[in-house]
């Protein structure tokens, strides 16, 4: 198959994440209606948009939660193959799907930390039975990443037993344990009381700072100004405009996307 | 003196009798758990499966073990069971009645039955895992099997220790109605040690009492192992 597409990664340099063309419906609901978008090495890239606009089922088509039905998809160059069967568009091959995943970090609104396990053996779980590393050094690196989001202390404690904010943290320290490529979060803020969204978002802005490419679904407008090079808004499963965040909050803007931060404002 | 005497372990002492009887009772029940819970994963899986056949065929199956009397069941496997040993021993050239083993027939009946109520169990326990967690072993990039066994079996057996308590309490009373077949069990010792002796009362209240002894230490052992598989919950489930 032939691209001409010119951020075709098999023509010009590779982005880390590349999307063409998503559709997806649930049932007759079209929740995305062609949304296409790249992530070079290091962009920082903000999805914002009112609820219901599409944003964490377009991030669950990338790691393949949910399978759009119609686009391409590019994870660091590597193309998700896919097949159509009985009409419907499913993935080509399930190995390739658990390797596409792996190298796709994953933090959740809710943490979804596993509970019947401590924080370390969240952390050394990917990496261990997934990645197959050896254990010791899965633990040497795990205890490193805890210190970096600043949960050390904590490393054998149960889910259960943290609050919201660390367990996000924590969830953040499990999926960079998979050293992924792309990091994608849905909302990681908004479960959280106001008080401890300050420690989440330190540890993401450090992240970026680092040069991961991070997809953020967010409401956090301060984040999106101060740290993304980049803000998507999203408006009836579309990319309703998109740019650098000093153009986009300064008023170069669609009115719809005005009117949008207007109402964080207000 | 004379209570000790028929009660004790000696010569006429049913003592001895009972005690035996007990480890029978305990070891049929053990059995059966032991099948009812492979049956009983096997119908959780068709339940929760969304296959329609497999969907059906798994109701079914609880429905039909849980619905019909257990004594049916016994017999059922027992009689059941031996008929079909006899026309095989007939086809093969053996005239005359072959009996299925009385051990094997009751662990096998209370085992159905087991399964029936085991796979409401798993099938409630599969339920209360959080979705979540199930998402984000499969957004790390977990294959099936592999999740199944670090992230599903874990936490179903988790939340299926009260519930496989009260099964094995179920069990271990069922397995009494495996005295019908011959075996040898708590039940049916008391039975004979009361005929015998023609103490009904004292050897239906020892045979009572050994199975409350029974059924109270195995509660106690299901109730360390909840708190110890609860280690991780907050504390206001657990440990507390
Ligand atoms: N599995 C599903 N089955 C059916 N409909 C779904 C499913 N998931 C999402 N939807 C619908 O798709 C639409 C978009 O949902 P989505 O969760 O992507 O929105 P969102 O932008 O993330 O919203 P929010 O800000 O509330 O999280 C909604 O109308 C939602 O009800
Ligand atoms: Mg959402």
């Amino acid at each position: 198959m032939v691209h001409e597409h010119s951020s075709d990664p098999s023509t010009a340099t590779v982005n880390r994440l590349s999307v063409r063309n998503i559709r997806k419906k649930f049932g007759s609901l079209e929740v995305l209606r062609g949304i296409s978008l790249e992530a070079d090495d290091g962009d920082v890239i903000s999805i914002l948009g009112s609820s219901g606009s599409g944003k964490s089922t377009f991030l669950r088509c990338i790691n393949l939660l949910e399978i759009a039905d119609e686009g391409e998809i590019w994870v660091d160059g590597e193309h998700i193959n896919m097949v159509k069967k009985h009409g419907k568009n499913m993935p080509a091959s399930s190995k390739q799907v658990d390797h596409i995943r792996a190298e796709l970090g994953m933090v959740f609104q809710s943490f979804n930390l596993w509970s019947h396990m401590t924080i370390l053996q969240n952390v050394i779980e990917g990496p261990v039975h997934v990645l197959k590393r050896p254990r010791a050094e899965c633990i040497a690196e795990a205890e490193a990443l805890l210190e970096k989001v600043g949960i050390a202390e904590k490393r054998h404690a149960y889910p259960a037993h943290l609050s919201g904010g660390q367990q996000q943290r924590a969830a953040i320290a499990r999926a960079l344990a998979m050293r992924p490529k792309v990091m994608l979060f849905d909302e990681p803020t908004s479960a959280l009381d106001p008080e401890l969204v300050g420690e989440v978002l330190r540890v993401m802005r450090a992240l970026a700072e680092e040069g991961m490419t991070m997809l953020v679904v967010t409401h956090e407008m301060n984040f999106a100004r101060d740290v993304s090079n980049r803000v998507v808004f999203m408006r009836e499963g579309q990319i309703d405009c998109t740019g650098a965040p000093p153009e986009m909050f300064s008023g170069e803007s669609s009115p719809a996307f005005r009117q949008f931060i207007g109402n964080f404002r207000g | 003196m004379w209570l000790i005497e028929v009660l004790g372990f000696g010569q006429k002492g049913w003592g001895g009798l009972l005690i035996a009887g007990a480890v029978m009772t305990l070891c049929v029940t053990i059995v059966a758990l032991l099948i009812g819970a492979v049956v009983g994963t096997l119908v959780a899986w068709a339940k929760l499966s969304g296959g329609g056949v497999l969907r059906t065929l798994g109701n079914a199956y609880t429905t039909v073990f849980r619905g019909v009397p257990e004594l049916l069941i016994i017999y059922l496997v027992y009689f059941g069971g031996s008929g079909a040993v006899t026309a095989i021993g007939r086809y093969l050239g053996y005239e005359g009645f072959l009996g299925l083993p009385s051990f094997a027939a009751g662990a096998l009946a209370v085992g159905i039955i087991s399964g029936a109520y085991q796979a409401e169990v798993y099938r409630g326990a599969f339920l209360a895992i959080p979705k979540g967690e199930l998402e984000a072993a499969e957004a790390i990039g977990m294959h099936r099997g592999l999740r199944f066994r670090r992230i599903i079996a874990p936490q179903v057996l988790r939340f299926a220790i009260p519930g496989i308590g009260n099964v094995w309490q179920l069990s271990l009373k069922d397995s009494a109605l495996v005295s019908v077949t011959g075996l040898a069990d708590l039940m049916r010792t008391s039975q004979v040690a009361a005929g015998s002796t023609r103490q009904y009362f004292l050897f239906f209240i020892a045979g009572g009492c050994l199975y409350l002894i029974l059924t109270s230490l195995s509660d106690r052992l299901f109730t360390r192992a909840e708190r110890r598989a609860n280690r991780s919950m907050p504390s206001s489930f657990g440990q507390a």
